[in-house]
């Protein structure tokens, strides 16, 4: 299991905390509901979606289900362009790795694009007490930084901000009047970063993929803060999850094209930046060196589980997070995981822990639309009942809860059962019901329900007895 | 899915009910088996059944509800078509029976063909009885709106209820916003996780209420327990109906007596 040191919080309070926020409900609404409509917008465009989706799922899982020999190529490739490979089995490997490359290379300014490899081994706050000038290039990401915070979203990590909180950030933090104009804000961003820039020793960014036929990594991004890590310093690392591999530059094709149409609802992002290797002979700009971090932290146990395998396919667009409900509804905070909304409720418990997370698998409607939007096809709301299920065979579930489901599935299973308790359900209901036929408040075992809504009075017949009528 | 088999002469149709429709709502039970009796076919129900198992099966019980599940093959097995009113049950026969069942030899073929022959009572007046209902009318004018329930989604299905509302004279339909954002149910979701289901549904009837129709249409039983509840929780005056019964409203079909 890979290692997590985020505190563990109660799933339900802090789902409560995120429901009872209009103000976030509002931001997260509306910032979900443009995505969805850019994200169906770009996808009608295009002739074939479908086939599209399909041919999508179909590289990924090929690759995933021989990712021993398109790494083995990939190393070889990245060796071969003067990169240096190494593999880190889980969060402290790879920090240290980075660290240790910071340290022999003498590099103390760094600077980051977003990524979520690296948030998930939360390699920022480790550099930082290490003593080193880490900066976050991405303008999401800078924010968070400079105000403490996580990120919520895969894409839009501070979804759940508005203008006038960054506003007062900044202020505090650049010691500046309070201005929250978004130009004004940005440019303050802009003035800073820019000076960050052009002092950085070391680069870190992640990959959206890499192409194991030529070695290289691809991060698409649409700041240009990216091209900045990956140009100016002159170290140059990558981190990059091992299940984010595509055998060839065709399949990569294939996959750009998918991303950002789900992911922000563009054709293609502003900068589509593809590289893997130190300065050649007679470039001018680029890295001295390069380091390819591969890590694993987890994903190979899921990768060694048929049922789940799929969901390494992943592309981290939050396309699921962005048509959910749920996610809508509480914002991704409430998550506690750095993979947030429904693909969240898979990777969390997959990677860190059904235990820690037993939540999160059940704390859906399976409504079924993040399934639907899914690039890649990952079949979320399947995966999510199995997760469930594998509660029942581990015992996680509760005792009470067992013998409930275990009664109820036995009630069901005759035709005399099955009436007689229905018979006796609907005279309890009614007996609680008003005039009208509706009923206020339940007893203990069904109250979540009367929480938050009315419950309508059974029918003082089934429609077992009706029919009974007829013959 | 692919429902391959044409209707014959005079499709014999068996109802599935299902429990909680059984429970709260047995005027659709006799709704949809008037219609499709007066869309020519000869309608059966099954006594012995009880519940496809997807509370069960949702809930992580996988082996209790291959029970349910051989339990409903057998009972369903011998029929040309099974129809059901709730979206969400049929979606569970035939996206999990797979699942549940598939390699089982004593069981695969008979619930490859319960899977076949089930639909969900929209999709087999769509699909199989190539229903038009512009011959009928509602005796007055009503505004209706539509909630597109989640399964759906896994039955392929998008607007052929509405479609099929539209041909209805008398019925005005206002289309609602966030119309096939789910409401919140999600079974026992909705007990476990008041607190979300209950945002759910809040932003739900916030749509409806937009609409300001008369009648929210919504075919699926727990959607229907769920959205009403709140639309009666908010003092909201919208009723909620399942399409078989607006449909028997506009063909003058008694509910009340066979």
């Amino acid at each position: 299991m890979a290692s997590l040191s985020l505190p563990q919080v109660d799933f339900r309070a802090a789902a409560a905390e995120g429901a009872a926020d209009a103000r976030l409900r509002e931001a997260v609404r509306n910032n979900t509901l443009r995505k969805q409509e850019g994200r169906e917008a770009r996808w009608t465009e295009l002739p074939d979606a479908q086939a599209l989706r399909e041919l999508a799922a179909r590289i990924k899982q090929h690759t995933l289900e021989n990712l021993d020999y398109y790494l083995r190529q990939l190393v070889d490739a990245v060796r071969r362009n003067g990169g240096v490979v190494h593999f880190a089995a889980d969060a402290e490997q790879a920090r240290q790795i980075v660290l240790e490359i910071a340290q022999q290379t003498g590099c103390r300014r760094i600077i980051k694009s977003k990524s979520m490899a690296t948030e998930e081994i939360e390699l920022t706050p480790h550099l930082e007490r290490a003593g080193l000038d880490v900066v976050e290039t991405d303008l999401g990401e800078f924010i968070i930084q400079v105000s403490h915070d996580r990120p919520s979203h895969l894409v839009a990590p501070i979804i759940h901000k508005d203008r006038r909180s960054i506003a007062r950030v900044f202020s505090e933090y650049f010691h500046a009047p309070y201005n929250d104009d978004p130009p004004a804000l940005t440019q303050q961003a802009r003035l800073f970063l820019r000076d960050k820039f052009r002092r950085s020793e070391m680069g870190i960014t992640g990959g959206n993929f890499l192409v194991a036929q030529t070695g290289q990594v691809c991060v698409v991004e649409n700041e240009g803060n990216a091209r900045q890590s990956l140009t100016t310093p002159r170290v140059l690392v990558s981190l990059v999850g091992i299940e984010k591999l595509v055998p060839r530059m065709s399949d990569l094709a294939v996959m750009v094209k998918l991303l950002a149409r789900s992911s922000t609802g563009q054709i293609m992002t502003v900068y589509t930046n593809i590289f893997g290797s130190p300065r050649q002979n007679g470039e001018r700009d680029g890295p001295q060196e390069f380091h390819l971090i591969l890590l694993d932290n987890g994903r190979s146990q899921i990768l060694g589980d048929p049922e789940y395998r799929e969901v390494l396919r992943c592309i981290r667009c939050g396309a699921c997070l962005n048509v959910c409900p749920v996610f809508r509804s509480i914002g991704g905070h409430a998550y506690n995981s750095v993979y947030p909304g429904p693909i969240g409720a898979l990777l969390s418990p997959l990677m860190f822990g059904l235990e820690r997370y037993k939540d999160l698998p059940q704390a859906t409607s399976l409504c079924g639309a993040c399934g639907e939007a899914c690039p890649v096809k990952i079949d979320i709301p399947r995966l999510l009942i199995s997760l469930r299920r594998d509660m029942v065979n581990r015992r996680l579930s509760g005792k009470l809860e067992r013998l409930i489901y275990r009664l109820w599935a036995w009630g069901l299973q005759s035709r005399f059962l099955y009436r007689v308790i229905g018979a006796l359900q609907r005279w309890d209901l009614r007996r609680r019901a008003d005039a009208d036929g509706w009923i206020a408040r339940l007893p203990k075992l069904a109250a979540g329900w009367t929480a938050q809504r009315d419950m309508p009075a059974a029918a003082r017949r089934s429609f077992h007895n009706i029919w009974k009528d007829r013959h | 899915m692919t429902n391959a088999t044409q209707p014959s002469h005079k499709p014999q149709v068996a109802l599935f009910i299902t429990c909680l429709s059984d429970q709260f709502f047995p005027r659709v039970g006799v709704a949809v088996t008037k219609i499709l009796e007066r869309f020519g076919c000869t309608v059966e129900f099954p006594a012995a059944q009880t519940c496809c198992g997807q509370p069960i099966f949702n809930n992580g019980f996988h082996a209790e509800a291959r029970q349910l599940a051989k339990r409903h093959v057998e009972i369903f097995e011998p029929y040309e078509f099974i129809v059901t009113p709730s979206g969400s049950c049929c979606a569970m026969i035939r996206e999990y029976y797979p699942q549940l069942l598939g390699g089982e030899a004593a069981w695969e073929a008979g619930m490859r063909r319960v899977c076949q022959r089930t639909y969900e009572f929209v999709e087999f007046l769509h699909k199989v009885l190539k229903a038009d209902l512009s011959a009928f009318a509602l005796p007055q004018r009503q505004t209706v709106t539509y909630h597109y329930t989640c399964h759906q989604r896994g039955l392929g299905l998008s607007d052929e209820a509405v479609r099929l509302l539209n041909q209805i004279g008398n019925v005005q339909f206002v289309a609602m916003e966030r119309a096939d954002q789910c409401c919140g149910f999600g079974g026992t979701f909705a007990v476990k996780y008041p607190v979300i289901s209950g945002a759910m549904v809040q932003d739900k009837t916030d749509c409806i209420a937009k609409t300001a129709a008369q009648t929210l249409v919504c075919n699926d039983a727990g959607c229907t327990m769920n959205i009403g509840g709140m639309l009666h929780r908010r003092g909201m005056p919208m009723r909620v109906k399942h399409i078989a019964e607006v449909m028997a409203e506009a063909m003058g079909i008694d509910l009340d007596a066979w």
